[in-house]
């Protein structure tokens, strides 16, 4: 259900007060929010950015896999990009969708991405120089992504949960088509295993970048996580990552480009080395190797196909006036 | 730098104030109407929401509804209704609208106490 009707009452009025222990005694059952309900103002604002870039992470995302469809090496390879790439379309419409229900606007959310007033992943502005990065895409950026994913089922917002449960469901494909393409192409020649190795190379650290800056820089955490929006910290999210990651790169048989990387044997964990947090604040701030294509292209596609919308209603408004 | 989580799913997003929130009030460029869609599974099952979508009309709302929500063979029929058309109950009325089955639990059968071993009950 779209359309909320929040009831805004007046701040630190007594029905506020009501309202707002009604809301905590739902975020302390562990129940959802439904867009309807009664919620804090900084709880909604915090939603409609995570949704709503989100959303955008999931339509720019397109873009870099989308490069490589019409060079696809085989039809199988070619159709699998594909259904890969209409997923992303789907899950960026899932979000819109539910960033919608906390009265964000579809149409508005798409300028104020395009105006850069909101952001996206910060992973979509490197560029896939070869096919190996459409693997290393599936099996490194996917798989950080659905570690990410995955506690979002349990948002306590439910637009959000389903939306994301319905994601993951089809994001497990998106990691295994990546990691079943690595594999083809280390069993084939010298020249295929060192593309491989090159595209670790180049997507390692960002995908490790991919978890946001370090817990002792994110000093709303905590807020988050009463809230029931936040699960698990950035650097918890990072380490699960790492530790799933590790034997997956031994198995394919490719080296991952650190020399800190080793096992801690009284933690469990394999520890790493230092992630460049300079990088990180270019890249989302405008400054990476792609963002400036990434936009363009997504202005392209509003404004170039603004006339198919545009003849869509007026087909539409023609249909209503004069039943068939 | 602002906050940057990493519940922006697909990578961290920056969810500080400086990320804006609120609709510009628009007079130019309006969207397609809203729609909510419904699928039935498989025979025997009921219509259940499934999400939403924007679409210029009906039709378009039906084949827009296929290629979001049914990629994988996910139903066998699909319902779509604009969402200005529903009627729904106000959730500050929740209590009151609830209240007469709230007090009637007779209307379930363990509410009846049978003894053990009375077959078929």
């Amino acid at each position: 259900m779209s359309a909320p009707t929040l009831d805004r009452q007046p701040a630190g009025s007594p029905g506020e007060a009501a309202l707002q222990e009604h809301f905590d005694a739902t975020i302390a059952a562990d129940r959802r929010i439904e867009p309807r309900d009664w919620m804090p103002e900084g709880y909604r604002k915090t939603l409609v950015r995570q949704v709503a870039q989100h959303a955008h992470s999931e339509i720019i995302g397109m873009q870099p896999e989308g490069d490589w469809l019409l060079a696809a090496p085989s039809l199988r390879r070619k159709a699998v990009l594909l259904a890969k790439v209409q997923d992303e379309a789907g899950h960026g419409l899932y979000l819109y969708s539910a960033a919608e229900t906390l009265g964000a606007d579809r149409a508005d959310l798409t300028d104020k991405l395009i105006e850069g007033r909101q952001k996206y992943s910060s992973i979509f502005n490197y560029p896939t120089l070869s096919y190996a990065d459409v693997g290393v895409i599936g099996w490194l950026v996917d798989g950080a992504a659905i570690c990410n994913q995955v506690p979002l089922c349990r948002s306590s917002y439910g637009p959000y949960a389903r939306a994301m449960i319905r994601v993951c469901k089809e994001e497990s494909f998106h990691q295994r088509q990546g990691y079943e393409l690595l594999m083809t192409m280390m069993g084939g020649t010298d020249e295929q295993r060192a593309m491989v190795q090159d595209a670790v190379d180049r997507w390692w650290w960002p995908s490790l970048m991919m978890f946001g800056p370090p817990d002792d820089e994110s000093p709303n955490t905590a807020q988050s996580m009463a809230w029931g929006i936040k699960r698990h910290t950035n650097d918890e999210l990072r380490q699960r990552f790492v530790d799933m990651t590790v034997p997956q790169a031994r198995h394919l048989g490719v080296t991952l480009p650190d020399p800190d990387l080793a096992w801690d044997e009284a933690a469990g964990h394999w520890r790493f080395g230092a992630i460049d947090w300079d990088e990180f604040k270019r890249v989302i701030g405008g400054q990476g190797p792609m963002n400036a294509v990434r936009i363009a292209r997504r202005r392209a596609a509003r404004d170039d196909n603004a006339w198919v919308v545009e003849a869509a209603s007026a087909y539409a408004r023609k249909h209503e006036e004069v039943p068939a | 730098m602002s906050e940057v989580t990493a519940e922006g799913g697909h990578g961290a997003v920056p969810t500080g104030p400086e990320v804006p929130v609120e609709p510009r009030s628009r007079a130019v460029r309006r969207d397609w109407p809203l729609y909510e869609v419904f699928v039935r599974g498989k025979r025997g099952l009921n219509h259940v929401h499934v999400g939403s979508l924007h679409a210029p009309d009906d039709e378009m709302a039906i084949d827009a509804a296929r290629d979001l929500y049914t990629r994988r063979n996910e139903g066998v029929s699909i319902w779509v209704v604009r969402a200005a058309d529903i009627t729904a109950s106000s959730p500050d009325e929740k209590d009151p609208l609830f209240a007469p089955s709230g007090d009637k639990v007779y209307r379930h059968p363990t509410f009846y106490e049978i003894p053990d071993g009375v077959p078929h009950l």
